[in-house]
Parts: structure tokens; C-alpha cells; sequence
């Protein structure tokens, strides 16, 4: 379990001093450098291959399409350091979706936050019947949120039928939402990356947060230290839950046709962000940075790929090998640090 | 998913029709018209049901319902007793029971879009056989039917979409093509018809074919990756109804819209917005209402014996004109419909 070793910089940077040396040593703890490093080679190598991948219309539309996926990725961390996992996000963000956008088109006035409001309180619905089910009937998480994966997404079914929300009956203000921009930056990215940050903050600084950490790395522990874990994982649920509605509503101001078919397969794409951005898939470690960072990466591969005009017959396969050398990557990089890091704390021990 | 459903099988069952019948025109007819343009010979009082795939789908309500002029309004205008049943969801089991209902209740035709040719076979035949008229519309069941009226064939699609964008591009550029999937066989044969069709205009240039799976997000990403690759592109079609949704989304901002030219397969609900505000100026599928139109009228005149299904047989389909039963026993509505600015408010589904 090296993950623990390298788990989080605040649990062990604490000890030491406000030193020069200290800033260093939390640089090399930082544990999305893997990541980061991984993302700057492919962006440097795709460019050099494709000069057109870094102008501005590209960057854009990589961004928007990282957004969705690093926004989910937020609320997949939350649920995964506790040592369980949310399948059901991608359902989630279906219903909410076609409720919300189809709430604003019966109703044209409405002002878009009491869209978002109604995204998220579907969201938090759902995430409260997972966190519920896990947590006070004793069940995995990854059968309850298979079953709900299933169950929301044939509730939209129904509701939807064969209907559609499509473009036309949606105000402009509300679709200008997935393609406008400040400063060549998507409004939807703005947005997520703050609640990503605050969100990221909440893990590495509350002490809820933190419990979290704690379940996920020794739930038997956790329990003897006195950790609420059944209301920890709840919250952690409603949370995941709220955030995929939320995100619901960012897909239908982005693609601005919706279905029931909307959000369908995301939740294995948002748990691979998770994973390719550090987050252990056993709990217990991981931050939502590196997560938004993974679905980055995921989202600026698959574009490179149609950039590169890669045969769509190849597509996949490369797509799963690119993931597979990333994750390599960051790994080699995150372990030669981490023996770097214990080799230097030998010698300041011995001197 | 219904609806998504709904297109492909309806998009699969022109395919699958045309390659029965071969490319064929509807003919204007011989002189072998024989009570055409006479009403009145055909009977008044037939019992004719409209059996769509299912109901509360706003494809189907457009082809049956009297006030689109549908299904309904030609029975209507001929003086039969006409009726819209159906299940609620798009699956056999669910039409199934209603046929079998509609046979019992003493149909005389039945206009039917099949859900699975398989399926309701056993069924449809044993109506044939005590002299029901089977007609099927816009999906079809090719052992089991007096007569198929299909919607469009292969080539007319391909050959339209390509007119359209060579029309908007004044016949020269780099054109692209946002398909569904790689493995669709109808999108693929539609895009061959569409390669042999730009060999009568030699200055525009098909660049890529690109695959957004039907796919709303990877659509998007397949139209985003050809604008960063492709920096002169001119125009993009996409035969497809998903793809062509997603790729509007993508160009309706005010560094694409109008400079970049799309068509392709929509649903004018869908596309509604982004001819209005000027994204795309025209696309194609053809005019459910008129399909129908015409499977009720060509229903009427076999249950009358005014015409048989024999290759070759004619008649006058109302507001449509005269139509020709062609090998295969089916007849052709005609060329896709475009829809433009100018019509394009006069449709919902």
C-alpha cells in the first residue's frame, strides 16, 4: 500500500517548520506533479505533431468538454476516498438534465440559478437514497449504485418517453452558458473550477474531510476513533449526488438537445479521471485537484485524437493504451519521488 | 431512447426497402390508370387502422394525426372510419395485441409501421389470408405486407444532402461528414451514394469522415476535432439526426455561424433553433405527414379493389398526385423534403 505512504501532504507536512526546505519538500509532495507532467508531455507532443492543437478555439473546446468530466470527478473523489464508489452520476446527471432544462422551457422566465437549484435538488435527492441504502442498510456501495444506475435512468425513461427538450424552446441566456467566455475561458469552467477549489479545500482542511480519509483508509479504525462513518458516507453520497445534478444542468445549457439518454456511460469515464488523477481507487487517499487534472488529461487526449485525425476504427483501443501510459507514468514518477522523499528524511534523520 | 430507437429503425427500414426494390422513381403514371382521378368507385365505410410503432411518439403523430395531414385526414376526406391505435412503447409486444385487437374488431386494411418484422409475421399473414389489406409505412415487414410505401430510397438521400451544401458552397471547398457509426450500414451506403454524387462537383473536396456513434457528446467532439483540423473547412453534412444536432451546437457561435455550412438528416424540432438563427440553412428527411397521407390512401384503393399490389398498378393519392406500384410491390413518396427557414415552423416532431 504505497499509496498510504504518499497519501496527503497536510497529514505530514504539518510536522516540519515554515522552511525553504519545507517548500520543497511540499512541491515534491504534491501529488498531482505525476499528472500534470504527464498532460504538459502529450500537449507538447500532439502540438508538435499538430501545430492547430493549441489555438484558442481548440483550447475551448477541450476545456468545455474537461468540464462536465472534472465536475463529476469532484463528487466520484469525495464518495471514493471513503472506500466506496458512486456509479449512478452519469443516470443522475440524465434526470436532472431533462427536468431541469424541460422545467425552463415550460417556464421561460425562470432565472437560471432556480434552474441550477432544481438541478441540484434532484441531484441531492438521488445521492441521499444511495447514501441511505449504503450507509444504514450495511450494503456496497458499488452494488446500490449499480442498482440506482439502473433505477434513475429507467425513471427518465418513463418521464421522458419519446420526447425531447431540444434548442429552440430554451432561452438564449441559458444556452450562452456552455459557449460563452471570459478572457478565452468557458463561464461553465470558471464556475466549476471555483466550487472544485472550495470543494478540494473542504477534503484537505475540515475535519469532516478528513474522517473521510480516515474511513477509507482503515474503516475498522475509523470506527474505534470514533468517526461517524455512517453519516460521513451519506454526506459523502448526497454530495456526489448534488454535484451530478448540478452537472445535469451544465449538459443541457452545453448540448442543448436532451434526451433520456443524456450523461449514459459517464460513470465509468468520471472513475477513470479519478483514478488517472491519484485518487486510490481503495479510499483512503487522493485529491480532488488531481481528479479535475485526470479528467483533463482523459478530455485532451480524446480530442487530440480527432485532431490527429486518428481512424476511428483505432480510436478506442488508443484511447484505453493512452489512459494506460498516463496512469504508468504518473506511478513511476510518484514512486521515484516518494523514495526520494523517504531517502532525504534517512539523511536528515542521521544528521 | 424511444425516439432514438424510433430513428434508426426507421432510417434501417428505407435501407432495407430500397435494397429490395432498387433505386426506383415514382413514376408518373401509364396509361394503364384505371379508377383513378374517380373517387367514388372506391368503397366509403371501410374500417382502416393506423397502427404506428407507438404511441405519444411525435414522429408518428405527425404522420396519422388529421390536423398535420396525416394518415387520418385521407381517411377522413374518403369517408372511412379510421383510427390511431398502437402500444405505448416501441416493442412487439406491445403492437402486437393491438393488431390482434384491430384483426378481431373487423379491419378491413391496416396501415402498419413494424416494430419487428419477425414478430408480427405470424400475425399480419393470417390477416392477409382473410383478405385484410396490409400496408406498412416508414418501417417494413418485406414477407408479410400487400404493399410497402417507403419513404425514400438510399440514393435520393445521398443525393440530396450533397445538392443542398453544394447549392450553399456554390459548389467548391473542403467538406467533411459527421456520421453515426463507423459500422452503420445505412449511414454507409448513404455516403457512398454521397462520394459518387460529388463527382459532379470536382472543386469540392471531402476531407474526412468522421464517427459520432449517435452520440450527443462524442458528436460534438468529432465536429470540434474536424474545426481545429481542418482550418478551410467549408461545409459538413451529417446523415444523421443526432450528429446533425450536436454539430449545430458546435457552429452556432458567431465565429462558425455562417461560415461553415451544415446539413444532413434532422428533425425540424431539433433543428429549429439553429435554422432560425441562421447556423444551418437547409437539411432534409422526408415529410411524415405526406407518408401517412399516401399509406392511408394507397390502403383505401386496395381494400376497394380499385388497385392491386402488381408492379406497375396507379394511382391518384389526393393532395400528392399519382403514384406507381413498383417491383417489390412498394411505391416511392418521392424525394427527401427539405426543410428551410420558410417551412420549417410548420412542423413539430
Amino acid at each position: 500500500m504505497s499509496t498510504l505512504v504518499q497519501s496527503e501532504p497536510s497529514l505530514q507536512a504539518g510536522a516540519a517548520p515554515g522552511s525553504a526546505r519545507h517548500l520543497v519538500d511540499l512541491a515534491y509532495r504534491f501529488r498531482e506533479h505525476g499528472i500534470v507532467a504527464v498532460l504538459a508531455l502529450f500537449v507538447i507532443a500532439t502540438t508538435a505533431i499538430q501545430p492547430r492543437f493549441l489555438n484558442s478555439s481548440n483550447i475551448k473546446f477541450t476545456l468545455l468538454n474537461a468540464t462536465i468530466f472534472g465536475f463529476l470527478a469532484l463528487g466520484q473523489t469525495v464518495v471514493i476516498v471513503s472506500r466506496n464508489v458512486d456509479l449512478s452520476v452519469g443516470s443522475i446527471l440524465g434526470l436532472s438534465a431533462y427536468l431541469s432544462s424541460a422545467y425552463l422551457a415550460d417556464h421561460p422566465g425562470t432565472p437560471i440559478p432556480l434552474v441550477f437549484a432544481l438541478g441540484l435538488a434532484i441531484g441531492l435527492v438521488c445521492g441521499m437514497v444511495n447514501g441511505a441504502v449504503t450507509a444504514l442498510g450495511r450494503v456496497p456501495s458499488l452494488v446500490v449504485t449499480i442498482a440506482t444506475l439502473y433505477i434513475i435512468r429507467g425513471v427518465d425513461t418513463v418521464i421522458v418517453g419519446g420526447r425531447e427538450v431540444v434548442a429552440n424552446s430554451l432561452p438564449d441566456s441559458f444556452l450562452s452558458l456552455g459557449t460563452s467566455t471570459i478572457a478565452g475561458i468557458p463561464v461553465i469552467t470558471i464556475g466549476s473550477v471555483v466550487v472544485i477549489a472550495a470543494g478540494a479545500y473542504f477534503l484537505r482542511n475540515f475535519r469532516s474531510g478528513r474522517e473521510l480519509y480516515a474511513i477509507g483508509s482503515n474503516p475498522d479504525a475509523a470506527r474505534l476513533a470514533g468517526i461517524a462513518i455512517g453519516r460521513r458516507v451519506f454526506g459523502a453520497f448526497a454530495f456526489s449526488g448534488a454535484i451530478a445534478g448540478l452537472s445535469g444542468v451544465m449538459w443541457a445549457a452545453y448540448y442543448g438537445t436532451i434526451d433520456s439518454t443524456a450523461g449514459t456511460n459517464y460513470e465509468l469515464q468520471v472513475v477513470a479521471a479519478c483514478v488517472v488523477g491519484g485518487v486510490a481507487i481503495f479510499g483512503g487517499s487522493g485529491s480532488a485537484v488531481g481528479a479535475a487534472v485526470g479528467a483533463l488529461l482523459i478530455a485532451t487526449i480524446s480530442q487530440a485524437l480527432y485532431v490527429l485525425g486518428i481512424s476511428s476504427f483505432w480510436e478506442q483501443a488508443i484511447y484505453g493504451l493512452l489512459l494506460l501510459v498516463a496512469i504508468s507514468l504518473d506511478r513511476a514518477i510518484a514512486l521515484r519521488l516518494t523514495s526520494a522523499l523517504r531517502k532525504r528524511s534517512y539523511q536528515q534523520r542521521a544528521a | 431512447m424511444y425516439l432514438q430507437r424510433t430513428k434508426k429503425v426507421l432510417i434501417g427500414s428505407v435501407l432495407a426497402a430500397t435494397l429490395l426494390a432498387g433505386a426506383g422513381a415514382s413514376g408518373v403514371a401509364s396509361a394503364a390508370a384505371r379508377s383513378v382521378g374517380r373517387p367514388h368507385a372506391l368503397k366509403k365505410g371501410l374500417k382502416v387502422f393506423v397502427v404506428p410503432k407507438n404511441l405519444g411518439n411525435s414522429y408518428f403523430t405527425t404522420a396519422d394525426s388529421v390536423k398535420t395531414g396525416g394518415a387520418l385526414s385521407a381517411l377522413k376526406a374518403l369517408g372511412e372510419s379510421g383510427a390511431e391505435t398502437s402500444g405505448t412503447t416501441d416493442t412487439p409486444a406491445s403492437q402486437l395485441p393491438v393488431i390482434q385487437a384491430d384483426i378481431s374488431k373487423g379491419a378491413n386494411a391496416l396501415v402498419i409501421s413494424a416494430t419487428d418484422p419477425t414478430a408480427l409475421c405470424p400475425t399480419l399473414k393470417r390477416a392477409m389470408a382473410s383478405g385484410i389489406v396490409v400496408v406498412t409505412y416508414d418501417s417494413d415487414a418485406p414477407t408479410c405486407r400487400t404493399l410497402f410505401v417507403n419513404q425514400a430510397t438510399a440514393q435520393g438521400i445521398g443525393d440530396i444532402e450533397v445538392q443542398i451544401l453544394a447549392k450553399e458552397l456554390h459548389g467548391q471547398g473542403q467538406i467533411a461528414i459527421v456520421s453515426a457509426s463507423a459500422s452503420d450500414t445505412n449511414q454507409n451506403t448513404w455516403i457512398a451514394y454521397m462520394k459518387q454524387e460529388l463527382k459532379s462537383y470536382p472543386k469540392m473536396k471531402l476531407v474526412s469522415v468522421v464517427y459520432g456513434n449517435d452520440d450527443t457528446a462524442t458528436s460534438t467532439t468529432v465536429t470540434q476535432g474536424l474545426l481545429s483540423k481542418y482550418p478551410n473547412l467549408k461545409g459538413i453534412i451529417s446523415p444523421t439526426t443526432v450528429g446533425i444536432a450536436a454539430a449545430a451546437a458546435v457552429l452556432d457561435t458567431a465565429k462558425y455561424r455562417g461560415k461553415i455550412q451544415l446539413t444532413g438528416l434532422g428533425t425540424p424540432d431539433e433543428m429549429k433553433k439553429y435554422v432560425q438563427d441562421g447556423t444551418v440553412q437547409a437539411f432534409a428527411l422526408w415529410n411524415p405527414a405526406d407518408l401517412g397521407y399516401l399509406a392511408a390512401y394507397a390502403a383505401v384503393e386496395l381494400a376497394s379493389h380499385a388497385i392491386t399490389n402488381a408492379p406497375g398498378q396507379s394511382f391518384v393519392a389526393g393532395r400528392l398526385g399519382r403514384y406507381k406500384v413498383l417491383p417489390g410491390h412498394e411505391i416511392l413518396l418521392g424525394a427527401p423534403f427539405v426543410f428551410t427557414k420558410a417551412n420549417i415552423n410548420k412542423f413539430n416532431f
